[in-house]
């Protein structure tokens, strides 16, 4: 066999294996049906992040018997997912959903390519005529979640395994935080950072360090359920984040703010279908269903969950916010006076920690 | 306080070591032999999946640690195929691997997301060893897939260079031609060697869906493989000094976490960055003394032999 013919072979299979890998989630989209695509970061079956927005994806076809779902999983944010949205586009998809943050200027790209089509880019800031942003208000369960670790801690030290120093990540911690400290003013919030979405073997290390050092409640920000099964194995608890994750860990798992993507994928599906589809930027609150507290484990006590839901109440009410001021950083410094709450901008760029939080910020 | 905290990052150093430790002796055979692997992080995936799948459904360890051991072989049997039979790039072929066992294992794995395992590894002290202050807690405070490692890297490195088999295994990854002239068999060594590799990432695997996490999710080694293939290098294709090298891989990660737990300054960005720096360093020694025959690459790796 001669070398070119070999390396065609090798290239032939390289491209089959490489398209098995790529479309192994594809579903044949019927023809009649209205197309709906999404891209994703990670595996459906990462537990996490995009498990939550494949369960909204399968929420939206059940609701809407008319539509059909293509998702693409594990699309790095590079030129990759250009080509992906590309080819949803190219196939018919009339709304094409891109679910994470480093995909936002692909996105304009291909918008560009295709007027007709509409895009919905989560947890991104910039927008077109066909694009829309979206996101939640994940502040709002965290402070919830914080109130039941702050209960729930002996040791007054929780952990929080924190992915990457970016605002989101910070608003989590500090949010969680604020929760802890409305109930437990003398806890802390020890922060570990692990610089990854998606390694189960090193967040789990992570956890455990946080462990060592005395923390009995473990919170996380990661894709996997790694910190959550640390905890367990020590007889401590957790506070899982993205999906409800107490099946990883039940003797562990308090309970954690969820995402619940689906009633958002119905409205805007709904919406480009009907031609009613306008370019916006959404940001959701437990409000509107997006986001929200997993269910509880056993040993949360009845007080505690109504504590949590009175709490609950007040914010859906719009009378209380988890960042009105007077909050102090963690150096003791005034940064939002009594009297203010911080605005959407404010903490979309959190750079620092409130009081009570141990960490520092890499920079 | 500051001794505890000494005892328990190296006890972790070496628990997170292991998964890579054994995938880089797998590697460290397969290229000892001539033969390149970049498809460990595939290898990987598939023993992790095999043996999580198998230990679920019949409720044995042993079975999971079998099935991934024999599913990592199988693997490296289509690396030989590929690189040795059909004399394809070895580097192409690996990373086809890799792509083929991350899809492979992600499809086969979807049943047992989440799905709790009834029995798993458990740390199993020494007797004895076990009560020796820190030491013992460092390294005699694991579980069994932890101390099989301190009897495969001995005797990997006796059987590499003191057999007449570890011997003729080397002759093939240095110069096949001699090797061939002289009777041994290139073909089946090589052919052994990669399976042998295969095996044992898979083994590594397993380590961690059946011990370390334990649990299965997809795409669990995160990169681990890739390490391994650096490993082999940092560690001048040398058993031991790629136990070291593991432990020192595995050891940054629980220095970094703790570290930050005491307030240390040092950015996990920089720790983050170390083995590969260190890697780096060891290259360039390696290169640079490349004349002491004892550190360096087998000569003819990578290279795929065709009899003249």
């Amino acid at each position: 066999m001669g070398k070119a013919r070999k390396i065609v072979l090798v290239l032939t299979v390289l491209m089959l294996l490489a398209g098995m890998v790529r479309l192994s989630g594809h579903s044949m989209a019927a023809e009649d049906k209205f197309k709906v695509g999404f891209i994703y970061i990670g595996p459906v079956g990462d537990a996490g992040w995009t498990l939550a927005h494949d369960e909204g994806r399968r929420f939206m076809e059940k609701q809407l018997p008319w539509a059909e779902g293509t998702f693409i999983e594990s699309v790095a944010e590079t030129a990759e997912a250009e080509r992906m949205m590309t080819q949803l586009a190219r196939q018919g998809c009339k709304i094409i959903f891109a679910t994470s943050f480093g995909y936002m200027d692909y996105v304009q790209n291909v918008a560009k390519n295709f007027p007709n089509v509409k895009f919905e880019h989560c947890s991104g800031f910039k927008r077109a005529a066909n694009v829309s942003t979206y996101f939640g208000r994940m502040y709002e369960p965290r402070f919830l979640s914080g109130m039941v670790a702050g209960m729930m801690t002996k040791s007054n030290i929780l952990g929080y395994v924190a992915a990457f120093p970016i605002p989101e990540v910070v608003r989590g911690i500090n949010a969680f935080a604020r929760g802890v400290r409305f109930v437990n003013p003398s806890a802390k919030v020890q922060v570990v950072w692990t610089n990854t979405w998606y390694d189960p073997a090193t967040e789990k290390e992570a956890a455990k360090a946080a462990l060592d050092a005395g923390a009995d409640v473990i919170a996380q920000h990661q894709d996997t359920p790694a910190p959550m099964q640390a905890a367990e194995e020590r007889g401590r608890y957790g506070v899982s984040y993205n999906s409800p994750m107490s099946h990883f860990a039940p003797n562990a798992v308090l309970t954690g703010p969820v995402w619940n993507w689906g009633p958002y994928y119905v409205n805007r599906v709904k919406a480009a279908r009907e031609g009613t589809w306008k370019s916006e930027d959404y940001w959701g609150g437990i409000v509107d269903g997006v986001v929200g507290l997993a269910p509880y484990g056993s040993m949360v006590s009845d007080k505690i969950k109504k504590a949590v839901a009175d709490k609950q109440a007040e914010i859906v009410a719009a009378k209380f916010h988890p960042f009105a001021g007077p909050i102090k950083d963690n150096f003791g410094k005034v940064r939002v006076p009594a009297g203010k709450t911080m605005t959407d901008a404010e903490m979309l760029s959190f750079d620092w920690f409130v009081e009570g939080v141990v960490g520092t910020l890499p920079k | 306080m500051a001794d505890s905290m000494f005892v328990s990052i190296l006890s972790a150093a070496v628990s997170s070591g292991t998964p890579v430790l054994y995938a880089a002796l797998g590697e460290l055979v397969c290229e000892r032999s001539g033969v390149l692997n970049l498809g460990v992080e595939g290898m990987m995936l598939v023993g992790a999946v095999s043996g999580f799948l198998t230990a679920v459904r019949t409720g044995s360890l042993a079975a999971g640690v079998l099935a991934a051991i024999i599913a990592g072989g199988c693997m490296g049997l289509i690396h030989a195929f590929m690189t040795i039979t059909l004399r394809v790039n070895q580097v192409v072929s690996g990373l086809a691997l890799t792509l083929f066992g991350t899809g492979l294992s992600g499809y086969l794995g979807k049943s047992v997301i989440g799905v709790p395992l009834s029995a798993t590894f458990h740390q199993v002290p020494i007797p004895g060893l076990s009560s020796i202050p820190v030491i013992g807690t460092v390294l005699f405070k694991h579980d069994l897939l932890v101390y099989l490692t301190y009897i495969v890297v001995p005797f990997l490195w006796f059987y590499l260079y003191r057999t007449r088999p570890g011997l003729h295994l080397r002759s093939v990854g240095e110069s096949p031609e001699t090797a061939d002239a002289l009777g041994v068999n290139v073909f089946s060594i090589r052919y052994a060697s990669a399976v042998a590799g295969g095996m044992l990432a898979g083994l590594g695997g397993a380590y961690l869906s059946l011990a370390y996490a334990p649990s299965w999710l997809e795409n669990m080694t995160a990169g681990r493989g890739w390490i391994a293939v650096a490993l082999v290098i940092f560690a001048v294709w040398d058993p031991f000094r790629a136990m070291l090298g593991a432990y020192l891989f595995g050891g940054i990660d629980a220095l970094g976490f703790r570290m930050q737990v005491m307030g240390s300054g040092v950015s996990s960005f920089f720790l983050k960055m170390m083995p590969y720096v260190f890697t780096i360093v060891v290259l360039i020694i390696v290169t640079a003394t490349a004349a002491r025959r004892s550190s360096r690459a087998p000569e003819a790796l990578g290279t795929p032999y065709e009899r003249e």
